[in-house]
């Protein structure tokens, strides 16, 4: 059974429609990048999923492991093993970074029916991912994003990742603004999060990322819809040559 | 998430969980205010003549006094006609306005209120670390581990017993902080109050557990009008809390308490105010009216005080824990959470009057607001001639949430020495619907969310309650912003 399944999925924002029919089939184990220009949809898509409200699906079905996807609360599809890395990471003042861990990952053991973690349980949990992110200590008792640099903030996306576990993990423009080192660093926790039953899908707009990161399939979106699949060669082309060549070609 | 919108009111519709009325028999004096009220009043209460001077002074002066109309706050016009100005649980061995000797000799309903209330009377109950005082509408009805604190010196009594017991101390310190003519609803208090709590730690002593007095209104129609005063000697230090509840009814009732602190030198008084007066409903029928007069001074040199509240509750809020600090290096501290949900009206902060060298004052207020309340934060900082030296640190935060709410920043400052340093910081944001998709994209539910949210927003001022009051205003302030965000 495919652990994603989107068929002639529609979405607008403000009536204004950005995805106009996609389709995709991810099986477990997948990694999949979904590159395109600006404004092609790629990140509407990845809020849709995570069902983040404003984007209004018009039309279309999104199976998540065999449920309907679009009829599951956003708490409901995170706990259900969709988990989203911002593209900006959102910064909660005054509530500490392992609170946040600590409640989220607390309510997944809640909804498999395990007992919750206690603080030092926890702990020992997160320092262990800390060390997959080369992250220090202290960042568990900053501030949720709270003055955190660009690369810090992608860094603890990854880290919350690697607590939760997720199915299926979408990266939303995760490599952007970060430098070269710290691009290496989340691509390698990214690449601890490969497995069998766990499928990765990456929206980015550069190749770059790919190096770190190598995908099984790639798609070019243009204008709310997959104009182009691959596999990563077509991630180097669109490197080499840029996006023109295939929007031509799906226009003829 | 609330999808449609009898989900949505669900959720805006508040539980005020101490809304219950006690049915007892209750002596209350007719409506009406003049001057044979307050001479019943005092006559109840078997004062001595030197109090019902004071009140009688009192009460000429507020006659000649308006109601202020400057706070930000609009009501219809208080009829202080139609109001009852005494109202006291009967039992047949209270009689007297005396409070009972012991607990045995309390009424049962009434022990029970404070238990539903979670507020054991009981000695040696889950908060054994806590001293309580009672106050239930006029009267004070129990105060426990008196005698405990008696053998280090200490008085913690009602203040109707102070008068009686202790009436040199009573005169010694009674509106040397907030004077009977001080302002209009200050002025009415010292006319008409009818109890409180009275605290006097003597030299050296360090109050070994917390005191606290809960205040419970049940009675309709009737004001509560208590009068609290703290007096820490050289050297003495004291933790206190209070608590304020009432039932849920159509009509507004009237709080106008006045609590004055007195610190001598050296001495240290924390005092942490838990709000939850009935708020009224979500269309802004009833509630409370809280307009309080809480002012400590810092006589003493090195002496400090602490305000820390937690607003959560009234109708209305007018007030202003305000600290005088007249000793050369002492201290003052204002830590407040304000909450408005629906159409509730707070109009609140401090005032740090720096008199003596060297002081210094810190002022940390959060303000939040959701449905349609206004929420503003009213401060002043004066620093007088001979204040060299003073510092004062202001933060005023407002959060915002939905956008039928207001939050609004007065602050006055008047600087007279030119050695002061005055520092203002201030922030409005709102619960962005971001952080809330943020948190609940990583599996945590909406409510959760928002508590998170807030409870990070107020985190500095939590942090100066005593550790189990704490959890009780993080409990609080969840179920005050139940469903502020749909």
């Amino acid at each position: 059974m495919s652990m994603l399944s989107i068929k002639d999925l529609h979405a607008e924002v403000d009536g204004k429609p950005i995805l106009k029919g996609i389709d995709l089939e991810i099986n477990p184990g997948e990694v999949h990048a979904i590159m395109g220009p600006n404004g092609s949809g790629k990140s509407t898509l990845s809020q849709v999923l995570a069902g983040r409200e404003g984007f209004e699906v018009t039309r279309g079905e999104v199976r998540f492991g065999g449920e309907d996807l679009l009829d599951m609360d956003i708490d409901e599809r995170a706990l259900a093993g969709l988990m989203l890395a911002f593209q900006y990471p959102v910064e909660i003042p005054g509530v500490k970074n392992v609170y946040l861990l600590k409640a989220a990952y607390n309510a997944l053991r809640e909804k498999r029916g395990e007992p919750e973690v206690d603080a030092f349980e926890f702990l020992q949990l997160v320092r262990e991912k800390l060390r997959i992110m080369d992250m220090d200590e202290s960042f568990l008792h900053r501030g949720v994003n709270e003055g955190f640099s660009g690369g810090e903030k992608k860094r603890n996306e990854i880290l919350q990742m690697l607590i939760m576990e997720p199915r299926l993990a979408i990266l939303d423009e995760t490599d952007s603004g970060l430098d070269i080192d710290a691009l290496k660093v989340v691509s390698d926790g990214v690449n601890s999060l490969r497995a069998e039953d766990r499928s990765i899908v990456m929206v980015t707009h550069y190749q770059r990322l790919l190096n770190y990161i190598e995908p099984d399939f790639v798609h070019v979106l243009s204008d709310g819809r997959i104009i182009k699949s691959g596999d990563k060669s077509l991630a180097l082309e669109l490197e080499e040559r840029g996006y023109q060549w295939v929007l031509e070609e799906a226009a003829a | 998430m609330a999808t449609n919108q009898e989900e949505m009111e669900q959720l805006v519709e508040r539980e005020y969980k101490h809304g219950f009325v006690t049915d007892i028999e209750e002596d209350t004096l007719p409506p009406g205010l003049n001057e044979d009220i307050v001479r019943e009043i005092s006559r109840r209460k078997e004062e001595p003549e030197f109090m019902l001077e004071w009140r009688l002074q009192a009460f000429r002066q507020w006659q000649e006094m308006t109601e202020p109309t400057w706070a930000h706050v609009s009501h219809p016009p208080i009829d202080f006609q139609s109001i009852s100005y005494y109202s006291a649980p009967k039992s047949p061995e209270q009689l007297k306005e005396e409070a009972p000797e012991s607990l045995d000799e309390v009424d049962p309903k009434l022990l029970e209120t404070y238990e539903r209330l979670g507020i054991p009377l009981h000695e040696q109950e889950k908060l054994a670390g806590v001293a309580v005082d009672a106050v239930f509408d006029s009267v004070s009805v129990a105060t426990t581990y008196k005698d405990r604190l008696a053998e280090q010196g200490i008085i913690f009594c009602s203040f109707s017993e102070a008068v009686h017991d202790h009436p040199e101390l009573v005169k010694r310190y009674l509106g040397t902080v907030v004077p009977p003519a001080d302002n209009f609803f200050a002025a009415l208090n010292s006319a008409v109050f009818s109890d409180g709590s009275f605290v006097y730690i003597p030299k050296g002593v360090k109050c070994p557990m917390e005191l606290s007095t809960y205040f419970r209104i049940n009675a309709a129609n009737t004001g509560q009008f208590e009068r609290t005063l703290i007096v820490a000697e050289e050297g003495a230090s004291v933790s206190y809390l209070e608590g304020c509840t009432a039932p849920m009814r159509k009509e507004n009732q009237l709080h106008a308490a006045v609590v004055e602190l007195v610190a001598l030198d050296d001495a240290e008084i924390k005092y942490s105010t838990v709000q939850n007066w009935y708020p009224g409903n979500d269309i802004g029928e009833g509630g409370v009216y809280n307009f309080v007069t809480k002012r400590g001074e810092c006589r003493g040199d090195r002496s400090k005080i602490t305000w820390t509240q937690v607003e959560t509750g009234s109708a209305i809020t007018w007030k202003y824990p305000s600290c005088v600090l007249r000793g050369n290096d002492s201290r003052g501290e204002f830590y407040s959470v304000a909450v408005g949900n629906n159409y509730q009206q707070i109009d609140s902060g401090t005032k740090m009057i720096h008199l003596g060298k060297n002081t210094h004052s810190t002022i940390i207020s959060k303000g939040i607001s959701a449905g349609h309340a206004e929420n503003a934060y009213r401060g002043l900082v004066r620093v007088e001639k001979g204040a060299e030296g003073a510092r004062n640190f202001t933060q005023c935060d407002s959060l915002l949430m939905g956008d039928q709410c207001g939050a609004h920043t007065f602050p006055y400052m008047e600087v007279k020495n030119p050695t002061a340093k005055v520092e203002h910081e201030a922030t409005t944001s709102k619960v962005g619907e971001d952080q809330i998709f943020y948190c609940q994209q990583r599996g945590i539910s909406e409510e959760d969310a928002v508590n998170m949210i807030v409870n990070g927003f107020c985190k500095e001022v939590f942090g100066e309650l005593p550790m189990e009051f704490a959890v009780e205003a993080q409990a609080l302030l969840e179920i005050s912003l139940e469903g502020s965000v749909g």
